[in-house]
């Protein structure tokens, strides 16, 4: 059986989509599942995803068929059965808030930083969450598609 | 150097201000503030190839205060702005500064939010050597038009 419809068949009602990109496995699940389905991945033996390569997001702001604004994808690794799978969860503008994973992959920490710096996705749990790249000064989040990309804000000297 | 007579005794006549810069332009105490990949074509300028020994600036000094040109080589962010204005300001005078590659003398591509627009923004800049990275004999180059530029100028003592 295939990876993605046992995750599916363990999570019936957490798991919207399952879809195959480019020989990746990807599932699309909700928002409120998250952690749940993050620890149970890493732990449960069938899977044993123990690494988080990366956390990222994606702004869909003028893509009209979309429904959300933002994509959080979280992108696994299982070194014990040599695997790798996309996580996706599906995030609105008007409630921009996504529980943490740090408790199940410490890796997360620095990296949902960067996603809060930039796209200022709220992780909710983590332990230090504040800027990573952009200084405490800076007003905005520049990854976002709505941010004007001409803007500066200089610490020292002129603003444009 | 202006006028230099050289008399039938072995010794020279100049002014002041002629010998002061002929010993400033060969006495460069350098500090290298590097932050990015030109940082590669800087190494290989001071190192034996190409050998900036040769124009008297061949000894980097890794305190600002103890140094009279400021090399910004590299890709200056806006976080690391103050930062380089506050090396700049721990320098004593008289002192010089070069924009080593084009990301320093305007932003370059990094045309965005993170990168200043160039670093005359923040500090006064003397030498500009553009280049991605500029090649060594562009760097020596551009080190030459600093020296002719601390030889013609006023020196204050």
């Amino acid at each position: 059986m295939q990876l993605v419809s046992k995750v599916k068949e363990k999570f019936p009602n957490l798991v919207l989509e399952t879809l195959q990109q480019q020989s990746d496995d990807v599932i699309v699940v909700k928002k409120e599942g998250i952690r749940n389905i993050c620890s149970t991945l890493k732990t449960d033996p069938e899977f044993r995803f123990e690494m988080l390569m990366d956390l990222s997001a994606v702004d869909y702001l003028f893509w009209e068929e979309k429904e959300f604004r933002f994509e959080v994808i979280y992108n696994l690794f299982s070194l014990s059965k040599n695997r790798r799978l996309f996580v996706k969860t599906r995030v609105p503008e008007s409630d921009a808030v996504v529980d943490s994973v740090v408790s199940v992959w410490p890796a997360a920490n620095w990296l949902e930083r960067e996603v809060w710096d930039m796209f200022g996705i709220q992780f909710k749990g983590h332990p230090n969450l504040k800027r990573i790249l952009m200084y405490e000064e800076f007003k905005g989040h520049p990854l976002r598609k709505d941010y004007p990309y001409t803007k500066r804000q200089p610490l020292v000297g002129p603003v444009n | 150097m202006g006028e230099v007579k050289l008399e039938k005794f072995n010794f020279l006549t100049t002014t002041l201000n002629d010998a002061i810069g002929w010993a400033r332009k060969y006495s460069i105490f350098q500090y290298p503030f590097i932050t990015a990949c030109c940082g590669m074509e800087y190494m290989s300028t001071s190192c034996s190839h190409y050998d900036v020994d040769r124009f008297g600036a061949g000894f980097p000094r890794f305190s600002p205060r103890q140094s009279d040109v400021l090399f910004v080589v590299g890709t200056i962010s806006h976080k690391m702005g103050p930062v380089l204005k506050r090396i700049y300001d721990q320098m004593c005078e008289p002192k010089w500064v070069v924009a080593f590659g084009v990301c320093t003398c305007t932003g370059g591509f990094y045309d965005n939010y993170a990168t200043v627009q160039g670093i005359d923004t923040i500090i006064p800049v003397d030498v500009y050597i553009p280049g991605c990275p500029p090649r060594p004999e562009n760097v020596l180059d551009g080190l030459i038009k600093l020296q002719e530029k601390i030889q013609k100028q006023r020196q204050e003592v």
